[in-house]
């Protein structure tokens, strides 16, 4: 609590949100001004030069030109974090209005300040924006992609991603253009291509603004990979469509060959872009292999090798966004084999970091770029298209999940089908994609602006409406569950009833294939990307040490046993019976002595609670006298210092011993 | 049993599709199945199951050939095991695979669910006493690492310890130091694996169109 008490709460929030205001006060000018820093620095060193006359020596001096660059990135990422910090104190606010929608509200407020000034706002560069901004976020993604739920429903997810992109783009262009040729909308400029162009840019789901409501509103897994999957996706199709049509508006017109050739595009971008980043994602875990030497550049190898795929891809225009999930999902198997615990925990903070970043800035940048952008209005056209994404994104699902659902074992319901045409929005990549139009467009202003509409409408009125809808239809929910060692045994335990049946049934199914793969996987691949000997330990034993480890480290931190479930069942509960009991009279003495004993150790370890190295041997007798009762206490504390050592073993990130088990 | 023998006997197939909830087509394909693996007869045994190839790697494979000759799979109150079975009982341990249809009530799914999760306690519960004890949890760890390799009996030891644990913790809340958990009961079965949404993972494909002489593989499979 701060010394100067407050008789009210929101006193010390308020006193923060002024600090952050004034700092926006204090930054803007600076930024603002620049310019006028510039003239006066070359001009200052002319002077002196010319005179030549004894100066006193400069004790102070200003230059801010030499630092100017890196100064303004570093003072624009400072506020938007700030600003990020500031939402999250006023909690009734962030729990309604999705982040995103404040931050491009404070991008409007900062851009309005600045043009208020009388300076220009910085535009959201393009260049800037696909090199630097956009892969933290799909690598943060495209790693922690849950792999289970992704290939069990890839199929549903890529019909929505390219069939579903597809009819957008095709509906949406196709109805503008007959709109344009309606007399008095007074756009009869524009030609079919450029219509298409505008859909095929506006039509694709974008990962980013989904990423940033989604993370909110904690829906079941099956429909947040469906949208989550179909906006990584689709990103090869926009590609596609985007360079095909912008060719064509430049040529006029267009050929069946020309068509031909945009198909056999699509192909090469997609798969091309997914082998690109498989191949990166092999070197990256062979590099892992060897690193464990030097454990601290682990981190740094998984993301420059991401980055390089996606600039790969990117360099032969094949698909970024792919390369960049086939990488993180080629490797993560074998480098969290092969990396230290340390270096995990690092990769993970690191690009949620970076990732958090990116989005906060991409957003600030979207709004700010909202007051800057040459703004060309026309209530008609960019209503239209509004009306028409919304429509195009719901009779597609519906139609789609028609087809879909009878391949499916699993149905969509439609609870799933509403919340998947709901969250399907259009954020940055759009606009960029908007923004990297040539000018020789005539209509560029105006497509930027209806894209810039259909940006804000979905941000806002669908972000924010999606979670009171959630809440309404009672859509599930994703369930937060702790990692139980009884699901992973089902889980695996399912993968291979389910290959049986279907072996005893005869027909090659799912599970048949998956578990070719898996053997496949084991035999040959692992081998080379996995150091020393762990490429042969099966998934069950490596979740069960990761849970032991994570608990051996929770109880040095804090100095007890961690009791996720308080309960004071131990192992004694549940060996069998056939084993004798030592009277439960001796077996308070004989805690009492130990307990006494453990307080000398450093670690002042508690023998109740989920100790799986409690008191009794297997092989205990009947009469416990005192010579037993030394031996049980001997016994006990050479299992402490066992568990000691372990625990400091690991800690130094050894490799475990092979034992997982009992001590 | 009467005479399954040919497939366009309509009032067989039509009490069998009540009981079992499959298709006509899905019935006929897995009888062509049936009779693939039984060598045409009316009664399918454990040898015949023993020589699918699939089944070979499986680790697990000796609980899913006894799952189908285990009585109280068969929905009939019964218990123990048999050595032979007919089509009928072929098919409803196989309706314990069908994905649940579409527009269910919550209950008719909570219906569905108990189903399929009796359907692996009975695989666990080898000696029938209604409870997991916890060898029979060490034997499910032990098979299922069992092909992994060299890792023993510690380990599989460890983790089923581990996991009996959790069980118990979560089922029983408080124990006294020499109060002693019998084992796993169906109930707390069913409070463990609630989360897993059984009845939207325990499913096969069955199929409608009759693909089996495009894949004729077992046809070798002749004793």
């Amino acid at each position: 609590m701060p010394a100067f008490s407050c008789a009210f709460p929101g006193c010390r929030r308020d006193l923060l949100v002024i600090v952050l205001v004034v700092f926006v006060g204090i930054g803007l000018p600076i930024e603002a001004s620049a310019p006028a820093y510039q003239s006066h620095g070359t001009e200052g060193s002319h002077l002196t030069n010319i005179t030549n006359t004894k100066k006193a020596f400069p004790v102070l001096a200003v230059n801010y030109e030499h630092v100017r660059k890196p100064f303004e990135i570093a003072l624009w990422i400072l506020l938007a974090l700030l600003m990020k910090l500031g939402f999250h104190l006023i909690p009734r606010l962030s729990a309604v209005v999705p982040e995103s929608c404040l931050l491009i509200v404070v991008g409007l407020l900062v851009g309005g300040l600045i043009k208020v000034i009388g300076e220009e706002p910085p535009v959201l560069d393009s260049q800037l924006f696909f090199l630097c901004l956009l892969p933290p976020i799909i690598l943060d993604a495209g790693y922690f992609l849950p792999i289970r739920p992704f290939t069990e429903n890839v199929g549903t997810i890529l019909v929505f991603a390219v069939i579903g992109t597809l009819w957008n783009a095709f509906f949406m262009g196709g109805l503008l253009y007959a709109l344009c040729q309606i007399e008095s909308v007074g756009l009869s400029g524009v030609d079919l291509l450029a219509c298409l162009l505008f859909g095929s840019i506006v039509s694709a789901v974008d990962p980013v603004a989904v990423l940033a409501v989604f993370e909110e509103i904690h829906i079941n897994e099956l429909v947040h990979i469906l949208v989550f999957g179909e906006s990584l996706l689709n990103d090869a199709v926009t590609v596609v469509l985007y360079n095909l049509f912008e060719e064509f508006s430049k040529v006029g017109t267009v050929t069946v060959l020309d068509v031909f050739l945009g198909v056999v595009c699509f192909f090469v971008v997609s798969l091309g872009g997914v082998l690109v980043g498989a191949i990166y994602g092999f070197l990256a875990a062979f590099t892992s292999r060897f690193t464990s030497h030097t454990r601290v550049i682990e981190p740094l190898f998984v993301f420059l090798y991401s980055y390089m795929a996606y600039l790969s891809s990117e360099m032969f225009h094949l698909s970024g966004i792919m390369a960049l999930i086939a990488c993180g999902v080629v490797m993560r198997p074998y480098v969290e084999a092969n990396i230290s615990h340390k270096s995990y925990t690092t990769i993970k903070y690191f690009l949620k970091m970076w990732s958090s970043v990116s989005e906060t800035l991409i957003f600030i940048f979207l709004g700010v770029s909202t007051v800057a952008g040459p703004h060309a209005w026309n209530w008609t056209f960019v209503i239209t298209t509004v009306i028409l994404c919304l429509v195009s994104r719901v009779l597609g699902v519906i139609g789609l999940t028609f087809i879909i659902n009878k391949f499916r074992i699993v149905k969509l319901t439609k609870k799933d089908q509403f919340i998947v045409a709901y969250g399907g929005l259009r954020g940055a990549i759009a606009f960029s994609l908007g923004y990297l139009l040539s000018n020789s467009h005539q209509m560029r202003n105006l497509f930027l602006t209806a894209i810039i509409t259909v940006i804000f409408f979905t941000v806002f009125v669908q972000g924010m409406t999606i979670r009171p809808l959630v809440e309404l239809l009672a859509v599930k929910k994703k369930k937060e569950s702790k990692p139980s060692i009884n699901e992973e045994i089902h889980t695996e335990f399912l993968d291979h009833l389910l290959t049986g049946v279907e072996g005893v049934c005869g027909h090659y199914g799912h599970y048949h294939w998956k578990e070719k793969l898996n053997r496949f996987n084991k035999t040959y691949v692992k081998r080379w990307l996995i150091a020393g000997e762990n490429f042969k330990e099966p998934e069950l034993i490596a979740f069960y040490r990761k849970m032991e480890l994570k608990q051996a480290i929770m109880m040095v931190e804090s100095g007890q046993l961690p009791s996720v479930l308080p309960s004071t069942i131990s192992m004694q509960n549940i060996q069998p019976r056939a084993i004798p009991r030592v009277s439960k009279k001796r077996e308070e003495e004989i805690r009492r002595i130990l307990r006494a004993n453990l307080q000398n150790n450093k670690q002042k370890m508690r023998s109740r609670s989920y100790s799986r190295h409690t008191l009794f041997d297997a092989d205990e007798e009947d009469n416990v006298s005192e010579v037993r009762l030394r031996k049980t206490k001997m016994e006990m504390e050479r299992r402490v210092s066992v568990m000691e050592r372990r625990v400091s073993v690991m800690e130094r990130e050894g490799r475990c011993d092979g034992e997982g088990g009992s001590v | 049993m009467g005479a399954l023998q040919s497939l366009s006997d309509e009032p067989e197939y039509r009490e069998l599709a009540e009981k079992t909830g499959f298709s006509f087509e899905q019935i006929g394909i897995l009888h062509k199945r049936f009779k693939q693996l039984s060598h045409n007869e009316d009664m399918l045994r454990r040898a015949d199951l023993d020589t699918i190839p699939d089944l070979a790697c499986n680790p697990i494979r000796t609980q899913i050939i006894e799952a189908f000759f285990d009585k109280r799979n068969f929905h009939q109150n019964g218990d123990g095991t048999v050595e032979e079975i007919s089509f009928e009982e072929f098919l409803v341990v196989m309706s314990h695979f069908r994905p649940p249809a579409l527009n269910m009530t919550e209950e008719q799914r909570e219906k569905v669910r108990r189903e399929k999760l009796r359907f692996l306690f009975n695989m666990h519960d080898t000696d029938n006493d209604g409870t997991i004890t916890l060898e029979e949890y060490r034997h499910v760890v032990e098979e299922l690492l069992s092909r992994s390799g060299a890792l023993g009996k510690e380990t599989a030891k460890g983790i089923a310890d581990a996991a009996m644990l959790e069980v118990a913790s979560i089922s029983m809340g408080h124990m006294e130091p020499d109060e002693f958990y019998e084992g796993i009961t169906f109930e707390h079965f069913l409070k463990i694996l609630k989360d897993i949404e059984i009845e939207t993972k325990m499913n096969i494909r069955f199929l409608n169109m009759d693909t089996t002489t495009l894949c004729n593989r077992d046809s070798s499979s002749i004793r």
